[in-house]
């Protein structure tokens, strides 16, 4: 039970990358909200990180979120403390740790947006880009 | 890679969002309401017959059991595996991608 | 090989949480090593010892813990996700234990294979 000790395994010195692949719009399930806690808990191990956006996941990125009228916590703004931890991997020199936020293309244009909707800064990539990212993951979760 | 890929395709996009985003020669595995892309005579057969030439396509036996899916309704070039024959491709494949 | 495993849904309206049981079982007989079976999202709900299935359909939250108790399986349910949905220690079937999301990546992190099962 909880009361006992937390096991843990020896991940000293292993750096890994980590694809959060976000395929589901928020609010109507709560896939998008649960994905960005992995994400930010992520930060503390130090590991390579792709945040990916993908099919109805590029809604969760679009600006202008205003969830009041359904009383429900709009968690727009993790996303801009995702773009900070990803500003704070690009700077840090001692540490090899390469954060990128993704969004594929094909699907952004299906559904009629282009980056400039977007509320954080975004790498758009083709599919057969993003293809080639994911393939070089070492765990890729959500989907 | 591993991609598996557990929904109906006529319920999800999931089919197509794993075929877009999968490397040429990175095999396949449906499992559960997946097992209804590998079987023929459907109007996504064309789609997957042409994934079953640039993967290899594996189909998880138990869950075309369940489903009342014979081994002679599956599209030609699909492969059958049990959990065993599942974890085998896990562990031979690296990476596994789950496109739900 | 060193398997991680993440349980996404619960144990009746999805199949993920079975299918999740027969992989691992099956990696487990053929002598892999399971680290950890992380259980998000509504897979918290594995872990309810108040669930009662019928007596003739199958017993999800019995099965994992019985599998924990053979063979020593780390069945870890998030806490966040948990407490959201009601599942605390007071309700927590045997074989599982409550920790943070910090296990999930962890685990990813030790495994050579982390293996996702959801809806």
């Amino acid at each position: 039970m909880s009361e006992e000790p937390d096991l843990h395994f020896d991940t000293e010195g292993i750096k890994k990358k980590f694809m959060f692949l976000n395929r589901k719009a928020p609010y109507g399930t709560v896939y998008a909200l649960e994905i960005l806690e992995m994400v930010l808990i992520s930060a503390a191990f130090e590991q390579h990180a792709c945040i990916t956006f993908v099919d109805d996941g590029v809604y969760q990125i679009v600006k202008g979120h205003d969830t009041k009228a359904l009383n429900m916590k709009n968690f727009s703004p993790m996303y801009g403390v995702i773009e900070m931890e990803k500003e704070d991997a690009d700077g840090d020199e001692d540490e090899d740790m390469v954060w990128r936020i993704i969004v594929e293309k094909e699907s952004m244009e299906a559904r009629g947006l282009t980056a400039d909707n977007f509320s954080i800064d975004v790498e758009v990539l083709s599919s057969a880009e993003l293809a080639d990212v994911i393939e070089d993951m070492d765990v890729v979760l959500g989907g | 890679m591993l991609h598996m890929m557990n929904k109906s395709p006529f319920e999800r996009n999931s089919l197509d969002s794993m075929i877009r985003l999968s490397k040429k020669g990175s095999p396949v595995l449906l499992l559960e309401d997946g097992v209804y892309a590998a079987t023929k005579g459907t109007t996504v057969a064309d789609q997957v017959t042409a994934m079953v030439g640039d993967h290899a396509v594996y189909v998880l036996g138990p869950d075309l059991q369940a489903r009342a899916i014979g081994e002679d309704r599956l599209l030609d070039g699909v492969t059958v595996v049990d959990y065993g024959g599942f974890v085998d491709l896990v562990v031979e494949h690296g990476t596994t991608q789950s496109w739900l | 090989m060193k398997i991680g495993v993440l349980v996404n849904e619960g144990p009746f309206t999805h199949q993920a949480s079975d299918t999740a049981y027969h992989f691992v079982k099956a990696a487990i007989e053929k002598g892999h090593d399971v680290l950890r079976v992380f259980f998000y999202y509504d897979g918290v709900n594995n872990a309810n010892k108040l669930s009662e299935p019928q007596a003739d359909d199958r017993n999800l939250v019995k099965l994992w813990g019985d599998l924990a108790k053979e063979h020593n399986l780390d069945l870890v349910v998030c806490i966040a996700a948990a407490l959201r949905r009601g599942i605390k220690d007071e309700i927590l079937a045997e074989g599982f234990r409550i920790s943070g999301l910090g296990q999930l990546i962890e685990v990813g992190i030790a495994a050579d294979r982390t293996v996702m099962f959801g809806d």
